[in-house]
């Protein structure tokens, strides 16, 4: 036991209070320590046990069957096309929210990012009556042009569409809103219209934030449960997105079930790598 | 091409209004001077077309481009009007050359022929080497360069400068101040220069325009403005007497253009080739002796005579004719003192510390 409290050399007294202080600095204190790694444990204790109950074996039988790679394909061909549907008239919705001055702007924002809080059933409900066989708009495009859009691929699109596009405006409206608008200004004194201005400089610079709101709203898309099993329905090959399938093997076969949340998990993993690496370290604003 | 600006016209902002009467000719570099919140920014930003005239019009040539009483408005990207911005505002997503193609491209030009447009300017203002970096990685002297470039491409009939050097340090301020210079020279139309840096207004400006809380103050020549300046404020910004001359490198000695010598300090910069310098030195820095100085450590001392006295709040600025004639700002008390009047003979006396020399120009 040396407890001695001998000279010291002074290098040495430098060194033990900068280590003092590296260990103050980081110490975190236990009233948030202790209920960080509860979350930790909360969040990541369901995945780790979707990994330990995965039928590794039968891993391969599974996946090669035909309604799964057939759901895999519709996912993602349907999230797909609900981003592009979103990005078309979404990016300008954003623009309009963030840049145009009209009474009832701001009840407008409210409205169009409403299905952000809106329970995705309710969604699903409310597109029924707009867009079913005897809704509103439906009924008119049943009567002129023959044309239905519940339980169709297109309604899974729609259903996932309406979803998901408001990730992708608020996204981009507040890409929009932060943008500097000194170089707007100096396109225009350099002779570009406004729709040019738009173009060759806005959207350029918001571009990292709208891969993120394309990425956020294409995850969003694939998830999608509720308005899509509501609008339209769940048949394998047709309107069978990956979620769906998923609920329904659960029923019948927790192993397919499990196997269907793996790839989907595989998926999520690949969207965060891929806004971590290309975007977000970049220090963009998500 | 060349044709002058005219603006007779108020701008009403949130408790703030700036009215103006100017008119600047083809070719003629018009120096705004004025303190923050002046209404600097506001002129160039109703000239570029940014900003509606509240009241009366701007006219360029025979061309309206705004007439408030008419309801005539020419939005910025229909205006013939180059700007370069205080923070240049170089688009960061695209390299230089595509920055100075932009004007073409926008007038609908295809990217080869804009580029052919670009490459003009990028040669001309020594860009070459750098037309395929982002903005990102240029100095702010270059950054500058990109700006007036850039603005230049779009073959505008006003150029305006909105504190061209403010963003720079001072090593590099005063190359591009040079520099500057030249391209402004080059310019053949109305030039609108927005400062509140007296050297740079007197460096760059033929004529100066002072505003003070969104009014004209006084309007001349630089060297007019200094001598007889209307306000306290404008005597204390544009105090400052401006010499060109040659600089002999060996003694360090400067012989004036208009008659004179004066033994200066260089700044690191200040070794011309050619010789070519500009002298600074302010009328605080400069003692008025009513006898001779036969000892003294000061390397600057001329003989002249008083021919003007100037009140200035607490301070009297006194006009000299001499060799080099100066202006010289001394307190009240010094004044009753030394009985200064008109005519009185005076020896003028400045330390070569407080006298500067720049390089004239870039070439």
């Amino acid at each position: 036991m040396t407890t001695g409290r001998g000279p010291v050399a002074p290098e040495e007294r430098r060194r033990r209070r900068v280590a003092r202080e590296r260990r103050t600095g980081r110490a975190v204190p236990w009233p948030l320590a202790v209920p960080a790694a509860l979350a930790v444990l909360f969040l990541l204790v369901p995945l780790g046990a979707m990994l330990l109950r995965t039928p590794w074996t039968s891993l391969a039988r599974i996946l090669d069957e035909g309604t799964v790679l057939e759901a895999l394909r519709l996912s993602l061909l349907c999230a797909t096309a609900a981003t592009a549907v979103s990005f078309v008239v979404g990016v300008p919705l954003a623009w309009v929210l963030a840049r145009a001055r009209f009474r009832g702007l701001s009840l407008l924002r409210a409205l169009v990012t409403l299905p952000l809080v809106l329970p995705p059933v309710v969604g699903g409900v409310a597109l029924l009556l707009a867009f079913g066989r005897l809704g509103v708009v439906g009924r008119y495009l049943d009567l002129w042009f023959g044309f239905t859009l519940p339980f169709t691929t297109l309604g899974v699109i729609v259903a996932e569409a309406f979803v998901a596009m408001p990730f992708l405006v608020v996204t981009v409206e507040g890409a929009f809103r932060s943008l500097d608008r000194g170089y707007e200004e100096a396109a225009a004194t350099l002779g570009a219209s406004r729709f040019t201005t738009f173009r060759r400089v806005t959207l350029a610079l918001v571009g990292p934030s709208l891969v993120a709101g394309s990425v956020l709203c294409w995850a969003r898309a694939l998830g999608e449960f509720g308005a899509t099993i509501t609008f339209a329905g769940n048949f394998p090959g047709r309107t069978q997105t990956m979620p769906l399938a998923v609920y329904l093997a659960m029923e019948s076969d927790p192993d397919v079930a499990i196997a269907l949340s793996l790839v989907l998990l595989l998926v999520a993993v690949a969207v965060l790598a891929l806004l971590r690496d290309r975007w977000l370290r970049t220090g963009s604003t998500l | 091409m060349t044709a002058s600006l005219s603006v007779d016209g108020r701008v009403d902002r949130s408790g703030f209004s700036l009215s103006l009467t100017a008119t600047v000719a083809p070719g003629e570099v018009l120096g705004v001077l004025g303190p923050n919140g002046a209404g600097k920014s506001t002129l160039l930003r109703a000239l570029a077309g940014l900003l509606p005239l509240t009241a009366g019009s701007i006219r360029l040539g025979k061309t309206l481009l705004d007439d408030a009483s008419n309801d005539i408005w020419v939005p910025a990207e229909q205006r013939p009007v180059g700007i370069v911005f205080q923070d240049y505002r170089l688009f960061p997503h695209l390299d230089v050359r595509d920055n100075v193609a932009f004007a073409p491209r926008s007038r609908g030009a295809g990217r080869a022929d804009s580029r052919r447009a670009a490459q003009h300017w990028v040669d001309r203002l020594d860009l070459a080497d750098l037309a395929t970096r982002r903005p990102s990685q240029l100095s702010g002297g270059q950054a500058q360069r990109v700006a007036l470039a850039r603005a230049l491409a779009a073959d505008p009939a006003l150029l305006l400068l909105d504190e061209p050097l403010a963003a720079l340090d001072a090593r590099t301020r005063l190359d591009v101040r040079s520099t500057l210079r030249q391209h402004l020279a080059d310019f053949a139309g109305p030039v609108v220069v927005v400062t509140h840096d007296p050297l740079e207004a007197m460096v760059l400006a033929d004529r100066l325009l002072v505003l003070e809380g969104g009014r004209v103050v006084q309007q001349g020549t630089p060297a007019s403005v200094a001598r007889h300046p209307a306000t306290d404020y404008v005597a204390r910004l544009v105090g400052l007497n401006l010499y060109a001359g040659r600089l002999d490198s060996l003694s360090g000695e400067v012989t004036l253009d208009g008659g004179g010598r004066l033994v200066a300090t260089l700044t690191p910069e200040a070794n011309p080739a050619d010789g070519r310098v500009l002298v600074a030195l302010s009328p605080a820095a400069i003692s008025v002796h009513i006898t001779p100085l036969d000892h003294t450590s000061m390397r600057n001392v001329w003989r002249g005579r008083v021919a003007g006295l100037e009140l200035l709040g607490d301070r009297v600025r006194v006009e000299v004719e001499a060799e080099p004639a100066a202006i010289v700002d001394i307190t009240a008390a010094a004044l009753t003192d030394l009985a200064l009047e008109r005519g009185s003979d005076v020896w003028l006396a400045a330390k070569a510390t407080e006298t500067v020399a720049y390089p004239e120009t870039g070439g």
